[in-house]
């Protein structure tokens, strides 16, 4: 099971959070902490896998971010490698060749894309179209009420001119 | 109002922060944000919700504290419309997690998001319930999650799979209603709902056996159907990752498969073929292929033994041994660690490449391999592979050597052909790492030297040389300084040379020396300096010509600032001056130390006697508490049987150490009292170097800092005045200040002291288990006699520290209980602390009903969770 995923940057700025086992706030700042400094000075060669707290730490860098998530002994590291990379190619078929800015400017598409992925920290989908089709149905459904409330507004503003 | 002029845009001020060139700029611009958003939430404003919470979801990330915007996450949720309640969901996982009480607020309005017409809503609110759902919420909404498994859209279906697993994880209670439901989603076509059904019944095998013996029984065919068509699947470009079908699907039905054909030949028969094909054919170039490969591998080591599917699996590890990829070595020794327990032999074959990962660059991997090869030692390759570990020692990083050099001392120790072999290598390890050696290890080292007796010229010649080579190690610089202490003589005369030898010329003088050097070094601890004290009073008597020089040398730290060395400077100096006759008997040799008591402390079984004795100090009649043996025995390692009597005033170890006449003095009631002080000044003399290696449960621990301040002067007047009974008198008159004095120790003392109005109760070992105690003490207020005051204290008897220790406690209804929050939540090693927490008990039936109380200890230890459980029902009947 995966317990948490963080994305922290090379500065160990974080850039999302997601904690599917109970972590109180200070528990969390604290992970994140020790984490990062475990994380970001390891070598570019050495494997993809710190060992933390009787847990596993699997991670992996794309351009300025380290994508790490979080599982128990038992599980498949190599598998959790490859979840990153799924998660990573449905981010940048979504934002289009993504980069730093985008997760951080629309931090919250990329929970909404992760929550479409992950739940209770086990995988959801394998299928990088189907996760693409659902977040676009709902983006829509944001955008058509937005318009209704615009074309609203509008109708108001008119009627109290 | 303008709608358009309240508050920036996320975007604004997403970029406003990030402008900020200091942390206090920063802080500003959040600031200024909470305001306007807390006055936001106070105006009641609907329009900017959303986007405040969106606002406070990046603060969040930042590390500020946002809790102020729980209750608008809820409203959002409440709200009819999909973009508020998505926000609302997003903002509820980010903000609370399942501890927080506001999340009892929001499980009506999951339940009605749960049946909304919109199958987004429906959705986000299984999403939300599946992050952060607590065991109440799981409950209240396993019925509507049920009913969704069979929801006409499959996306749904998949989230409502994850879901159960969340409410199986939170209540197991609940496994059985949803074993029927995940079965039937094993034959649907969607890849979502096949990967999250097989993860859901993954999950209930590992809850219910029930389960578990459902799906054997009427899935395993249908499992490996599904499994074969998919490794023969031809290229499907929606599933396909670098040319392998639904990588992740492949390996849920692999570890479907493992937990059914564990232990079971039939299910394990039926798999065989698929795990073969799987095994062979699977491309092993590609990161997926991999993964697959490691998952097939784990579940070949756990389904039913099959030579050929093992042979095949041994290989593939070893394909991955000498995989370049370090990734791949890395998975490659840990299935090598499970593989150990199916196939010794096997593993044993690539002891040489395993070898070499120690040696790597990456300590991920390094870790992986010293564990594995510490399980690969055995008596027959335990020489070549001491080598091989301490040679790699040398060239080792600093912040792995702790690791490593604990392995090695562990190894040693366990598989030593001989104790010459032995020796030799915990001197290499000394030498080579001394100050990243534990306590333990160099502990048990003087425990076999002193064992060997044709070894300890040998052991002390080959210390006098590695100090000379080493001697910035500190542990190697006390283990030398203990043996030259007691086999100064045969460094001196050569005495018992083995053949292999060579020769060693050392004047008394040269022993001296490097004591002293040692003593006067100032990069060495207390401990060891304190050490070199004893040695060198030990030398004085068996090397008569230096005797005037260690004098002098003792002397100088007669003014020492560090009381420690002051008082043992001013005692040997008095030794030496004063009371020549009796130094040789008393400078003796050690006793031998058992080496059975001493393995047996270390793996945290103290021996019955000392654990029973320890718990009963006597009240003596003329009010003298007397210590229990065990601090004595643990110090010195002797069983309890050689604690002397009080009137034995022979032979006695105590008179071997410090000639402490204990004839004088031995007046009716001095007796114990001598014998109390005599045990201080012992305790006092030794327990400052072995301060970890005290391993008794006892509380008694804690008084020798209590007691060594006072009573080896008394003892010292003692010896200058033997004539001097009033000394004595004096301490037997004020019994209780010296009752005081060694009962100094924390409240916990089992003697409770009655006062006046006798609300006073024994107090009762309540739980105890291999590794932990917990003792009971009473108190009660006389104006409130229903109400039980107890105070709980826990020890840690085992060898390893308990970490995130939590202690729970319930009470039928005829009693109230109240927990005060404990005094920590991290128990050392070898009784060596303690945990207090109060409890208040009060008993609606006081009189007719006796207490009762069920417990359960949660703790960690070495990162594995133990949960210990119990019933108390030994409490006084009258509380």
């Amino acid at each position: 099971m995966i317990h948490f995923v963080l994305l922290i940057s090379r500065q160990g700025k974080v850039r999302l959070t997601k904690w599917y086992s109970p972590y109180s706030q200070k528990e969390r700042t604290k992970v994140i902490r020790e984490l990062s400094g475990m994380i970001l000075t390891r070598g570019p060669k050495l494997c993809n896998f710190v060992e933390w707290r009787g847990y596993k730490v699997v991670y992996k860098r794309y351009a300025s971010l380290y994508f790490c998530m979080c599982i128990d002994q038992e599980d498949n590291e190599l598998e959790v490698l490859e979840i990153i990379h799924h998660f990573v190619e449905i981010l940048d078929r979504y934002f289009g060749s993504v980069c730093e800015l985008d997760l951080i400017f629309n931090f919250h598409k990329a929970y909404y894309i992760l929550d479409e992925l992950v739940i209770a920290g086990e995988l959801q989908e394998s299928s990088k179209k189907t996760v693409a089709r659902l977040i676009a149905a709902q983006d829509s459904l944001v955008e058509a009420a937005k318009e209704e409330a615009s074309s609203l507004s509008n109708i108001i503003a008119q009627a109290t001119k | 109002m303008n709608p358009f002029s309240s508050g920036t845009r996320l975007r604004d001020m997403i970029r406003a922060i990030r402008a900020s060139k200091t942390a206090a700029e920063e802080r500003a611009v959040v600031r200024k944000e909470c305001a306007a958003i807390r006055a936001a939430i106070s105006d009641n404003d609907h329009d900017y919700r959303h986007r405040n919470l969106a606002k406070l979801m990046f603060i969040h990330m930042l590390g500020y504290p946002t809790h102020f915007g729980q209750m608008e996450c809820l409203k959002l949720i409440a709200s009819p419309g999909f973009p508020e309640k998505r926000i609302g969901y997003l903002g509820l996982m980010l903000l609370l997690d399942e501890r927080q009480e506001v999340l009892m607020l929001v499980t009506n309005s999951i339940k009605q998001d749960l049946n909304h017409t919109n199958q987004y809503i429906v959705g986000l609110a299984l999403c939300a319930l599946g992050n952060i759902g607590s065991a109440e919420m799981a409950r209240d909404l396993a019925p509507e999650v049920e009913r969704l498994l069979k929801f006409r859209d499959p996306n749904i279906r998949k989230k409502a799979a994850l879901c159960s697993i969340r409410i199986i994880k939170k209540v197991p209670d609940l496994a059985e209603n949803f074993i029927h439901a995940a079965a039937s989603l094993l034959s649907e076509k969607h890849h979502g709902v096949l990967i999250t059904g097989v993860q859901l019944c993954i999950d209930l095998c590992k809850i219910s056996t029930e389960a578990l013996e459902h799906f054997r029984k009427k899935c395993t065919d249908g499992l490996v159907k599904l499994m074969r068509d998919l490794a023969n699947s031809p290229y499907a470009p929606e599933y396909d990752i670098s040319g392998i079908t639904d990588p992740f699907l492949q390996i849920r039905l692999l570890r479907l498969l493992r937990s059914l054909g564990k232990d079971d030949a039939d299910a394990s028969d039926t798999m065989n073929d698929i795990l073969a094909q799987v095994a062979t054919k699977t491309e092993s170039n590609k990161n997926a292929g991999n993964a697959i490969l490691y998952e097939c591998v784990a579940a070949i080591m756990s389904v039913e033994d099959n030579g050929g599917l093992r042979v095949l699996a041994i290989n593939i590890l070893g394909r991955f041994l000498s995989n370049r990829d370090n990734n791949i070595r890395y998975v490659a020794l840990n299935m090598l660690m499970k593989a150990l327990a199916v196939d010794s032999q096997a593993v044993q074959r690539h002891r040489t490449t395993i070898l070499e990962c120690v040696k790597d660059s990456d300590p991920s991997i390094r870790k992986r391999a010293v564990e594995l090869v510490y399980l690969l030692v055995n008596e027959s390759n335990v020489k070549p592979m001491t080598k091989e570990l301490i040679e790699y020692l040398e060239a080792s990083d600093p912040e792995f050597r702790g690791d490593l050099t604990a392995k090695i001392c562990s190894i040693v120790e366990k598989f030593s052909p001989e104790k010459i072999w032995y020796i030799d290598q915990m001197l290499k390890v000394l030498s080579e790492a001394g100050n990243d050696v534990k306590d333990e290890a160099w502990h048990s080292l003087i425990v076999v030297i002193t064992n060997a007796s044709n070894l300890h010229g040998y052991a002390v010649r080959s210390l006098y040389r590695s100090v000379q080579a080493a001697g910035e190690q500190e542990t190697l610089v006390r283990v030398a300084i203990w043996c030259i202490g007691e086999y100064g003589d045969m460094l001196v005369n050569n005495a018992g040379r083995l053949d292999i030898e060579e020769p060693l010329t050392v004047t008394e003088s040269d022993a001296v020396d490097v004591l002293e050097t040692s003593f006067k070094s100032h990069s060495f601890d207390l401990t060891t300096r304190a050490m070199c004290l004893i040695a060198l009073l030990k030398l004085s008597s068996r090397f008569p010509t230096c005797s005037q020089r260690i004098n002098d040398i003792i002397v100088q730290y007669k003014g020492s600032f560090v009381l420690e060395l002051q008082q043992r400077a001013i005692e040997f100096n008095s030794i030496i001056a004063r009371h020549q006759n009796i130094r040789p008997s008393l400078v003796e040799r050690m006793p031998v130390l058992d080496e059975a008591t001493h393995s047996g402390r270390k793996a945290g079984s103290v021996p019955a006697a000392v654990s029973t004795s320890q718990g009963v100090s006597v009240n003596l009649p003329n009010g003298v508490a007397k210590p229990s043996a065990a601090p004595l025995v643990d110090l010195l390692d002797l069983s309890s049987d050689d604690v002397p009597a009080p009137s034995s005033s022979g032979g006695d170890f105590l008179q071997d150490l410090l000639g402490v006449d204990l004839v004088p003095v031995s007046s009716q009631s001095g007796t114990n009292q001598a014998q109390v002080s005599g045990t201080n000044v012992l305790l006092d003399l030794l327990s400052i170097g072995t301060p970890s290696a005290n391993s008794s449960p006892s509380t008694i621990q804690a008084s020798p800092s209590n007691v060594d301040t006072k009573s080896p002067m008394d003892l010292l007047d003692r010896l200058s005045s033997p004539s001097a009974p009033s000394v004595q008198v004096s301490t037997t008159a004020g019994s209780s200040p010296m009752l005081d004095l060694l009962n100094g120790f924390p409240s916990s003392s089992p003697i409770a002291v009655t006062e006046g109005n006798g609300l006073a109760y024994p107090s009762i070992v309540a739980f105890e288990s291999s590794s932990l105690k917990l003792t009971f003490n009473f108190s009660k207020q006389p104006e409130n006699p229903q109400t039980t005051l107890i105070e709980a204290s826990f020890t840690n008897k085992s060898g390893e520290v308990l970490t995130n220790f939590i202690f729970q406690a319930a009470v039928p209804k005829f009693l109230q209980l109240h927990l005060d929050p404990a005094s920590g939540n991290m128990l050392p090693a070898n009784s060596s602390g303690s945990i207090m927490q109060k409890l208040k008990l009060t008993n609606s039936q006081h009189g007719k009903k006796s207490l009762v109380m069920r417990i359960r200890i949660a703790y960690k230890v070495n990162n594995k969770d133990v949960l210990e459980e119990g019933q108390v029902n030994n409490f006084p009947r009258e509380l």
